[in-house]
């Protein structure tokens, strides 16, 4: 009797305490505000990241797989330095240095980085999945008179995208995580949002913990569109 | 229709076609057949180019094609293959996998398109399979898809690349069928192939290449039944 009332007291106590600390994380000052502005951030900079890192990507792949020894070089030096470098380093570098005097959203110049950062490894992932094509369905395509890019991107791409779509996706979700750097070039995301929230309530705990579910539900919410996007890509596998 | 003049084609230090000279005319159904590594498939893709000759010139309509300034896809419309592993497209149907050509190269409308693979579906007798998946398909109809694919830009030469060498015993015949049919309304045909019986009933003529040369040439009634070279004697009397 005395124990479980005991029990009742902590757990009346911890309650008020998280109350009172999730109060004080996001309702004071309207604090929610802020990861709520992270979250638009996050998204902003990781859809854009990823659609012309995909373009990069492309176009990188193209290079690499060409026959010409100069395009060879470019794409090879490309994900050389790219895949040599830590993104931290190279987003400093885009920001600081190369976009220094450009008058752009920062926002659109963190995509950018991470664009080029992206574009270096879904070369490869593009690589392997052409490569993976038969020679055969290039030779068919080739044979009906078909020009190489109509070869390309008519019968070959299309077979490779399916092949892909699980590494792409992953390489995409690896892109949202790495934005959490944004705030080295002082943009306010999820995660710099919930760093500013600690500082400022001097309470680790909620705040972090609240950006890591934030950053999950995110990841969870595409992982489930992603998996219902690739089960249409695999129709025409269906006996 | 074709004409080689003097073809050679090596792979590194492996020369696999040493000299050959050939004049295929419209209306012929011309077999070869010879040995594996004899050089007979790379022969016939070098007829449209899928390998580049090392020497020598193939003319197709008095055109030279392994000239740098040839428009070779322009060539290659004229020209249908068929290949021993059906390469048929696995992401599109079978209509989109025939009338994907000849849309693209805008040579039909897609409703043109759409009508013509249903004629040639029905000439193979395929129909019902229009909205299939190669996936779907035995071997045979995968087969019998790829020649109405190759049939749908109304080629005016048919190249078939050991067509019947990938399938089951019993599926050989429904596909030798269809080009049986094909030789018979006047297609003009290269086929590599092992099918003696084939190269006996619609051949017009015979090719038997052993190590990069023709060896023999002629009727296939004659040459299989009285075959004049040493080589060509010990070959068929492995496969007959």
């Amino acid at each position: 009797m005395f124990q479980t009332l005991s029990i009742q007291t902590a757990f009346a106590a911890w309650l008020d305490t998280a109350k009172f600390d999730i109060e004080r994380c996001f309702i004071r000052e309207n604090r929610y505000q802020l990861l709520l502005d992270g979250i638009g951030i996050t998204i902003k900079v990781s859809i854009v990241a990823a659609l012309l890192g995909l373009v990069i990507g492309f176009i990188i792949a193209l290079c690499n797989l060409s026959k010409n020894k100069v395009l060879n070089g470019i794409g090879k030096v490309y994900t050389d330095v790219i895949r040599g470098t830590p993104s931290v380093t190279q987003l400093m570098i885009i920001y600081f240095v190369i976009f220094a005097t450009v008058d752009i959203d920062k926002w659109l110049i963190a995509s950018f980085a991470f664009a080029i950062n992206s574009g270096a490894y879904v070369s490869e992932i593009i690589r392997a999945g052409i490569l993976s094509i038969d020679k055969g369905q290039t030779e068919a395509g080739r044979s009906l008179g078909l020009k190489g890019w109509q070869t390309m991107f008519y019968i070959v791409v299309p077979q490779a995208v399916k092949n892909i779509f699980p590494a792409l996706c992953n390489e995409f979700i690896t892109l949202i995580k790495e934005t959490a750097i944004v705030g080295y070039v002082g943009l306010m995301d999820i995660q710099k949002a919930g760093d500013f929230i600690k500082s400022a309530t001097y309470e680790a705990f909620v705040p972090l913990i609240a950006t890591a579910i934030i950053y999950f539900v995110i990841i969870k919410i595409l992982t489930l569109s992603l998996g219902a996007i690739e089960k249409k890509l695999r129709k025409a596998d269906n006996r | 229709m074709i004409k080689v003049h003097n073809l050679h084609k090596s792979f590194a230090d492996n020369h696999v076609l040493c000299g050959i000279d050939e004049h295929i005319t419209k209306g012929e159904v011309v077999v070869v057949i010879g040995p594996s590594g004899s050089g007979k498939s790379t022969f016939l893709r070098c007829l449209n180019l899928l390998e580049i000759p090392t020497e020598g010139e193939i003319l197709v309509d008095d055109v030279k094609i392994n000239d740098p300034k040839t428009d070779i896809n322009e060539i290659r419309q004229k020209m249908g293959m068929v290949f021993q592993h059906f390469n048929l497209f696995p992401h599109l149907t079978v209509k989109e996998n025939i009338t994907l050509a000849p849309v693209k190269l805008k040579k039909m409308t897609k409703e043109q398109a759409d009508q013509k693979a249903l004629e040639l579906l029905k000439i193979v007798g395929l129909e019902e399979k229009a909205d299939s998946y190669p996936a779907q398909l035995s071997g045979g109809q995968k087969q019998r898809i790829a020649i109405a694919r190759s049939l749908a830009m109304e080629p005016e030469i048919m190249l078939f690349d050991e067509p019947t060498s990938a399938l089951d015993p019993e599926m050989v015949g429904e596909v030798l069928d269809v080009m049986k049919n094909l030789a018979k309304s006047g297609m003009t045909m290269v086929v590599v192939t092992h099918e003696m019986g084939f190269a006996r009933e619609v051949g017009t003529r015979l090719i038997f290449m052993d190590e990069g040369k023709v060896i023999e040439c002629g009727d296939p009634k004659e040459v299989l039944s009285n075959p004049q070279n040493d080589r060509t004697k010990l070959f068929l009397s492995k496969v007959l």
